[in-house]
This record gives C-alpha cells, sequence and structure tokens, in this order.
C-alpha cells in the first residue's frame, strides 16, 4: 500500500511534511527492487539540500543507488541508527528507515511531486 | 539477448533478470543475501547453461589441448577436471576455463559464456594438429547444485553411485533422475557441490526434481547475484573483470595454474621472461573495507596520494558481513591501501584469499 498522507518523487523518495519540516525515505517499492541494503550514505547535518539535486547513496549487496531530495533546505536531523541497521530501510521504509529531516526554504516545492495515485500510475507504468 | 532451456522456470519462480554476457539470466529469485547464505549453510541450485562447451576430439586433440594451457593437461587421468588459462601469444589471458578428459582424444573444454565464439575462433585457428573441434553449448545444459547439503540431496537422484566417492575435480558419467549427466564434483562458490551437465532437452527433466529437493532440505534457487557474492568471498576470480587479454596469469594471481616446465605452449615465452624477471608491472590482491564503504569494480586504489590501480571486484560480503574485493595494484609492501569512493578516500587493508 502506498501512504495517502505524502508526496513522491519519480525517483522512489517519499517526503512526509509537517509545517515547513520534511522527512524523506524511499518508497516501499524502492526496496523491494533494491533488496539487500547493506550502507547508506547520508549527508551531515547542516548540509543544503536543492530540490531533485543529489544529496546521498544507498547501496545493495549488487550495485549503488543515487538519492535524491525532493525539497530545497537545510538538513537538520540525520537517522544514524541506520549507519548500523541499514536494513531498516528493507524493513520499514516509512518509519524506522527515514533517512532525513530537512527544514525547508520553500515548500511550494511539494506541489510538483507526485501524489500517492500518480506514484502508484508511475511504478506500474515502470513496471510494465 | 540469448535465454537457458530454464528460461520459464525462472520465469514463474519470480526471478528478476539481468543481462550477462549476451545472456539474460536470473539475477536473483528471493535475495541475494539470502540465497548467498542458503549455499553456505545448506544449498543453493544454479543454472548455469550460459556456458559454453566445446568438445576436442581425436587424435590431435590432446596435443592441441596441452598447446592452449597453461595448465598441463597431460597430468590428467580419464574422468579428471583441471582448471586452466587459455593465453594468447603476449601472455594475456583469452580465458580462463575447466578442461575434463574423458580419455587421452576427447576433451571438453568448459569456458565462460560471454567468450564462447571468441574461444572457438581462437582454438580453430590454433588447430594444427587435426582435432575436431565442437561447440556443444547451444546442446548443453549446466545445472549446479552446490553447499554442503549437495551430496545427500543429489545421492537418491543417482543410482549405483555413492556421489561423495567422486573427488574434488574428478566426473562421472552416469544417471541423475534417470537422465545421462556428466556428474562433476565442481564450483564456483568455495562449498562442496556438483556441476551436472545434461543435453539441453532434458533441461527441465533434470532441474525440477532437484529444485523440489534442494526447496526441502532447506536450500534455494540461486541467481547470478549471489554467484558473484559467492565466488568472491571464495577468492575465485571472475574473467572480464579480474583478468583479460591484457593480463597474464602472474598479474591475476594464477601462477599455480601455469606449468612452464611442461614443454611449450601458447604464451609460454612471454610468461617465462615476466617470471624472470619477477617485476610484475601489478599484480591482483584482495582487500577489505575498514568502513562500511562499498568498493566496486573501477574505483581507484591509492596509497600515499599515489593512484597505485583500480578495484575489479567488489561487494559486500554476506558471510563476513564485511566489504570486499579484488584490486589490481602496482606491486607494493604496505598493507593499508584507500579506495576513492564517490570521491572520498575509504581505508582498506590487503589480506589473504580467499577470503573465508
Amino acid at each position: 500500500m502506498i501512504p495517502e498522507n505524502l508526496r513522491y518523487m519519480e525517483s522512489h523518495e517519499w517526503v512526509r511534511q509537517e509545517d515547513d519540516i520534511a522527512t524523506i525515505g524511499i518508497t516501499d517499492y524502492a526496496q523491494s527492487e533494491i533488496q539487500d541494503i547493506v550502507f547508506v550514505e547520508l549527508p551531515d547535518v547542516g548540509t543544503q539540500l536543492t530540490h531533485k539535486t543529489e544529496f546521498g547513496v544507498i547501496e545493495s549487496v549488487k550495485a549503488a543507488f543515487d538519492l535524491y531530495s525532493p525539497v530545497s533546505g537545510e538538513v537538520i536531523e540525520v537517522n544514524e541508527s541506520l549507519l548500523d541497521e541499514p536494513e531498516q530501510v528493507n524493513e520499514s521504509p516509512y518509519d524506522d528507515g527515514w533517512f532525513l529531516k530537512i527544514k525547508m526554504t520553500d515548500p511550494s516545492e511539494l506541489g510538483a511531486l507526485f501524489d500517492a495515485n500518480q506514484y502508484q500510475a508511475h511504478i506500474e507504468a515502470e513496471h510494465a | 539477448m540469448k535465454r537457458t532451456p530454464l528460461y520459464e522456470i525462472h520465469k514463474s519462480l519470480n526471478a528478476k533478470f539481468t543481462e550477462f554476457g549476451g545472456w539474460e539470466m536470473p539475477l536473483q529469485y528471493s535475495s541475494i543475501v539470502k540465497e548467498h547464505l542458503a549455499v553456505r549453510a545448506t544449498a543453493g541450485l544454479f543454472d548455469l547453461s550460459h556456458m559454453g562447451e566445446i568438445d576436442v576430439c581425436g587424435e590431435g586433440a590432446n596435443a592441441l589441448v596441452q598447446k592452449l594451457c597453461t595448465n598441463d593437461v597431460s597430468r590428467l587421468t580419464d574422468g579428471q577436471v583441471l582448471y586452466t588459462l587459455l593465453c594468447n601469444e603476449t601472455g594475456g589471458i583469452v580465458d580462463d576455463i575447466l578442461v575434463y578428459r574423458h580419455t587421452d582424444n576427447d576433451y571438453t573444454l568448459v569456458v565462460n559464456a560471454a567468450n564462447i565464439e571468441k574461444d572457438v575462433a581462437w582454438i580453430k585457428k590454433q588447430n594444427d594438429t587435426g582435432a575436431e573441434i565442437t561447440d556443444d553449448s547451444d546442446d548443453t545444459t549446466l545445472i549446479a547444485l552446490q553447499g554442503p547439503q549437495s551430496i545427500d540431496i543429489l545421492n537418491p537422484f543417482v543410482s549405483k553411485l555413492d556421489v561423495s566417492e567422486i573427488s574434488f575435480f574428478r566426473f562421472v558419467v552416469g544417471e541423475v533422475a534417470g537422465i545421462p549427466t556428466a556428474i562433476s564434483r565442481t564450483g564456483y562458490t568455495g562449498e562442496i557441490g556438483f556441476e551436472l551437465y545434461v543435453k539441453a532437452t532434458n533441461s527441465e527433466d533434470l532441474w525440477n526434481p532437484l529444485f523440489d529437493a534442494v526447496i526441502e532440505s532447506g536450500g534455494l534457487p540461486v541467481g547470478l547475484g549471489a554467484r558473484d557474492t559467492l565466488r568472491l568471498e571464495a577468492g575465485l576470480r571472475l574473467y572480464g573483470m579480474d583478468m583479460d587479454d591484457s593480463t597474464t596469469p602472474f598479474e591475476a594471481g594464477l601462477s599455480r595454474f601455469v606449468k612452464l616446465d611442461k614443454g611449450d605452449f601458447i604464451g609460454k615465452d612471454v610468461l617465462l621472461a615476466q617470471k624472470e624477471k619477477g617485476d610484475l608491472k601489478r599484480k591482483l590482491v584482495g582487500f577489505q573495507m575498514l568502513d562500511r564503504a562499498v568498493a566496486r569494480c573501477g574505483y581507484e586504489v591509492y596509497q600515499e596520494g599515489n593512484l597505485i590501480g583500480k578495484v575489479t571486484s567488489g561487494a559486500p560480503s554476506p558471510s563476513l558481513k564485511c566489504n570486499i574485493g579484488f584490486a589490481s595494484i602496482t606491486q607494493n609492501t604496505k598493507k593499508t591501501i584507500e579506495i576513492d569512493i564517490r570521491g572520498k578516500l575509504h581505508p582498506a587493508k590487503i589480506v589473504k584469499v580467499p577470503f573465508i
């Protein structure tokens, strides 16, 4: 099931908005495609991120995958527990497996992202 | 892309596919880590029908095979298997292969999938002894059963033979599940196991009963993803990554498969000179990352600020729970290296192979 209350990127990151704070991670579909996540490389707190640009890397046994920021803003918190337990991304992609919290500079960027229905259509098209 | 005779079965098992050497092969069925650990703990079943089988037979077969191989084929007895390299005139590795000796004038060369056409052309070009060369690849299916339970899984399907009596690197032509099969005690995982060669028309009749038995024992079908991590942990090189036409066996760390005292073979002069000179421009080493970063093929290797080589294979090791790999580097004595991973240098140490 794709959570209704999140926004999504084409590249399978999700974002949860609480006021001007955005929490981001990757979707259940993405984790099931990537599988066997062994390492997540994330930016430090204080890093400025830009809408739709790379901010980190996720490594599976097989390959490395770039991560893209759904919004612009400053990293205010990083999920440090992923360093020792990256498998949380596989096990709990929408909760324990979150990556970053970002203080958004332009929350209107969220409007350019998919809603749950659009994301569902996107992965169906990608899988077809 | 080419497909093996078992493609529909893989599809029905919901395999994810990948392109490898021109073939559409199962990458994984469940998870690379689960499949990897299944082979280490119980058993795994692999479709390796993409591999090539080239028969060399007739009166000139012995002389031709001996001339092509760096290892000494004359030491083989009937029913024995030999790992060897085929080298070109400059000592570069054309392929790494297994030689199966049926009789003194009947051999099967099992070659890498991506190299089948190249090897057939090379062997034909070198054939000045009148040997008969047949590419049997399309008519042959190779199914590997690997893991500590392999013997117990295979034995019920084999009559008149206890497969535990087949020694490492020997093979027996018999029947498995009533199907004529060459049962070979070989593999690419570092585990006890067998490689089973049958006619392509018998593919499903061999796979299906073995699959059921593997599942019943707690094992899994295994794709190329785990095949790669298994071989890497076992310290086994992969052609096209850890060696190629411009790498000599010495540079690939495969000197024990070069018998310079066996008589003439292609590439011998260059290899002899390289050995006598003793200063290899590069050599293959195993490394282990000292942090959580994963080094992959092609990443640059540094030591004290100097670029000294490149990673040729790299992956997380599911058994060791750390990241390992091979690197081809200029010779050095220090055990610490750094690997450039996305612009940052990460520490690694040179370690002995096999890794497990």
